[in-house]
């Protein structure tokens, strides 16, 4: 089984997060950055269909120079080698263009071994667009089995990938054959932190470094000014207004209900 | 000179020291980070309150498969970590509780690294590798009912008779005793004192648990009773004779706790922050009155100065340039100015300072036995006083 992880590095959620004034892209300079939680839950998944039975996990990450801290954190939970893509004309792409590099570089991966199945997480915590995972199936021509709380692989390398989809009112259960692309839920799995072992043999696992050249990709097709959307203006989040505070003449449970189903908390 | 702007101020790290540690560093501290918060954080009040750890096997075996059980020995199924990640490791272990990080020293720099330093190959490949992952644990025996900071005197007593080795006597204080699979025990014989690898099956061995502790609750203390346990004669430690023998252990069980001493100050200490920042009194918050502040950079200067210290020695140690007296300087201030800091905090929180509903009654009792044990402050004292005029003012 050969598995290509398409994880990201964000900056950290924890942190005071900014753009860039001068082009309205995300400030990834100056603050620290982490291999995007919702990612460990592909990684982690992966890792488990290997250790379940045989094969390999590669992960991927498109991003600056900091990014190989994101490839770092999942070798270190026990994936087998990285690939990173960082070319500075990369600088500002938006879902259409990471997922032309994403598929370029799975593809480039694939001529060493074919590819049988493509993880990814289910949106990134930066951007949480969530549409990458779709786009990159569509260029790599797989099914998309998008959103899975589980999944089971039967038969191996040639086999299928099933997958539940939890919905408001009903799960979906979803066969696909491989290779396909699965997108993960936070709520498929309890990502493993690294061991030191995991720590210590990190370091030597094998991460390659391409640029867009080594793809084949001409830098006119990314980056900021071939983007689809762009940020054209951004402010401050306004400081938090005072809280309601709701005064109990007697009706205080029903104004409490009143007020939780009028903004469908409940 | 540079005039681009400095990073954002973090109140947790005043000084910026954080920027001192790699990124592998860091990745160590949030591995056992992790296994805190999951494992540990959401239950050890309760265990300190009720006096016990639940399910303490699973949990050595967990912080064997995390790699922290012996992680700065090489070898032996052992992680080979740095002398810099162990003492991170201490400082998030105790962080959580001083009761954690004393089963992790013990396991790791007493009763392993007395195995792996002075035992024979045998006994290294038959107790290390069950050791390093959690599935045999291992206690100390030095300290007697009669005999503490001088332990050249101990009454614990190994004769031959035979081929074989006969003990007799009594330890006291011992962590982990009760739940232990392998006690490392020190006696006095004909040739001085020895060490013995004692399997705690062994008949004439037994460890009742000391009660009615009010500090390291969430800790096993024991006794350990040695009625003519008969040991083969291979039972022995080949390469250690002398009082150097648990010294060793003791200066590397010391080296953890410079740094772990510092996890209870933080934890107490980022506690009586964001409580001075919600509690109002006098009609403004706590931490903005002076005499609070004071209190509050009194406490972050100490913890500041401390990690700078515990980080030196650790770098110290790696380079193997570090002295034993060195190890004393960092465990006599770190632990003072720690229980200090506890203390502080405790007065911070007023009325819930006494509370287990917060952490930091628990750390400021935790740290009294930190202060006692692996040598008292007057212990450390003395050596430091030796080797700065060359008197000794032991006796
Ligand atoms: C929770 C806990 C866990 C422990 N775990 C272990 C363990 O796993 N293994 C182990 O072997 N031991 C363990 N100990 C024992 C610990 O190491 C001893 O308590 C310590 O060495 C001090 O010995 P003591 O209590 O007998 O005090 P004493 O040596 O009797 O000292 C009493 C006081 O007299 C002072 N004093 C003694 N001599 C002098 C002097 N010459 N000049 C000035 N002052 C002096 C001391 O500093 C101290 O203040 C543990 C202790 C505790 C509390």
């Amino acid at each position: 089984m050969n598995i290509v992880v398409c994880v990201k590095y964000v900056p950290d959620a924890q942190a005071e997060r900014t753009f860039n004034a001068s082009d309205n892209t995300t400030d990834r300079d100056n603050v620290d950055g982490l291999l995007s939680e919702l990612d460990e839950y592909a990684v982690e998944e992966a890792l488990k269909i290997v250790e379940a039975g045989e094969g390999e996990v590669t992960v991927l990450t498109v991003g600056p120079a900091q990014a190989a801290d994101a490839i770092k954190k999942a070798l270190q939970m026990g994936a087998h080698k990285g690939v990173h893509v960082d070319d500075d004309a990369i600088h500002g792409s938006d879902a259409v263009a990471t997922s032309l590099v994403l598929a370029e570089a799975i593809k480039k991966i694939g001529n060493e071994a074919p590819v049988d199945l493509v993880v990814t997480g289910m949106a990134s915590t930066d951007g949480t667009m969530g549409v990458v995972p779709t786009m990159l199936a569509e260029r790599l021509g797989l099914p998309a089995v998008t959103f899975a709380s589980e999944l089971t692989i039967d038969g191996g390398a040639g086999g299928t990938a099933t997958i539940h989809r939890d919905g408001d009112a009903s799960t979906q259960t979803i066969t696909a054959t491989l290779p396909a692309l699965v997108s993960v839920t936070d709520q498929i799995n309890e990502p493993r932190y690294p061991s030191f072992k995991g720590i210590m043999a990190a370091k030597k696992k094998p991460v390659e470094k391409w640029a867009l050249a080594d793809l084949g990709i001409d830098p006119s097709q990314v980056g900021l000014d071939a983007a689809w959307t762009k940020v054209e203006a951004f402010a401050a989040r306004p400081p938090r207004s005072q809280g309601e505070i709701v005064p109990d003449e007697g009706d205080g449970g029903r104004k409490l209900a009143a007020f939780l189903t009028e903004h469908k908390f409940v | 000179m540079k005039t681009s702007t400095p990073p954002p101020f973090d109140p947790n790290d005043p000084a910026g020291i954080d920027d001192l540690l790699s990124a592998d560093e860091k990745a160590v501290r949030e591995s056992v980070r992790q296994l805190c918060a999951q494992r540990v954080d959401p239950y050890v009040a309760d265990w300190f309150e009720r006096g016990t750890i639940d399910d303490i096997r699973g949990l050595t075996k967990e912080l064997g498969s995390l790699g922290v059980l012996g992680m700065h020995l090489e070898g032996y199924g052992c992680a080979g970590m740095s002398a810099t990640e162990y003492g991170l490791a201490c400082l998030e272990l105790e962080a959580s509780d001083s009761g954690l990080r004393s089963l992790v020293s013990v396991q790791g720099s007493l009763a392993m690294f007395a195995i792996w330093r002075w035992g024979s190959e045998e006994q290294k490949t038959q107790w290390l590798p069950p050791m390093a992952a959690g599935e045999a644990i291992g206690c100390f025996g030095l300290t007697e009912p009669d005999v503490g900071s001088d332990p050249g005197s101990m009454r614990t007593r190994a004769r031959r008779d035979g081929d074989d080795w006969v003990l007799d006597g009594r330890k006291m204080w011992i962590t982990n005793g009760s739940i232990a699979d392998v006690a490392v025990v020190w006696a006095q014989t004909d040739e001085g004192i020895r060490g013995f690898v004692v399997p705690t099956t062994t008949p004439g061995f037994s460890a009742p648990e000391i009660k009615h502790k009010q500090s390291l609750r969430a800790s096993v203390t024991s006794e350990l009773v040695l009625d003519a346990v008969r040991l083969p004669a291979d039972a022995v430690l080949p390469e250690v004779r002398g009082l150097k023998g648990p010294l060793s252990c003791l200066n590397e069980a010391r080296f953890g706790i410079v740094w772990g001493a510092l996890g209870a100050a933080r934890s107490s200490l980022q506690a009586a922050l964001s409580y001075a920042g919600e509690r109002t009194q006098f009609g403004r918050p706590i931490s903005g009155f002076q005499l609070t502040q004071a209190k509050l950079v009194d406490m972050s200067l100490e913890y500041t100065k401390g990690s700078l210290l515990a980080l030196h020695l650790a770098r110290r140690k790696d380079a193997g340039t570090l002295r034993p007296e060195q190890v004393c300087l960092g465990k006599l201030n770190n632990v003072r100015e720690s229980l200090e800091i506890c203390r502080t905090a405790r007065t911070i929180l007023g009325a819930n300072g006494i509370s287990l509903e917060y952490p930091v009654i628990r750390h400021m009792n935790n740290l009294e036995s930190v202060l006692t044990y692996e040598g008292t402050v007057e212990m450390h004292t003395l050596v430091l006083g030796q080797a700065i005029t060359g008197q000794s003012a032991f006796r």
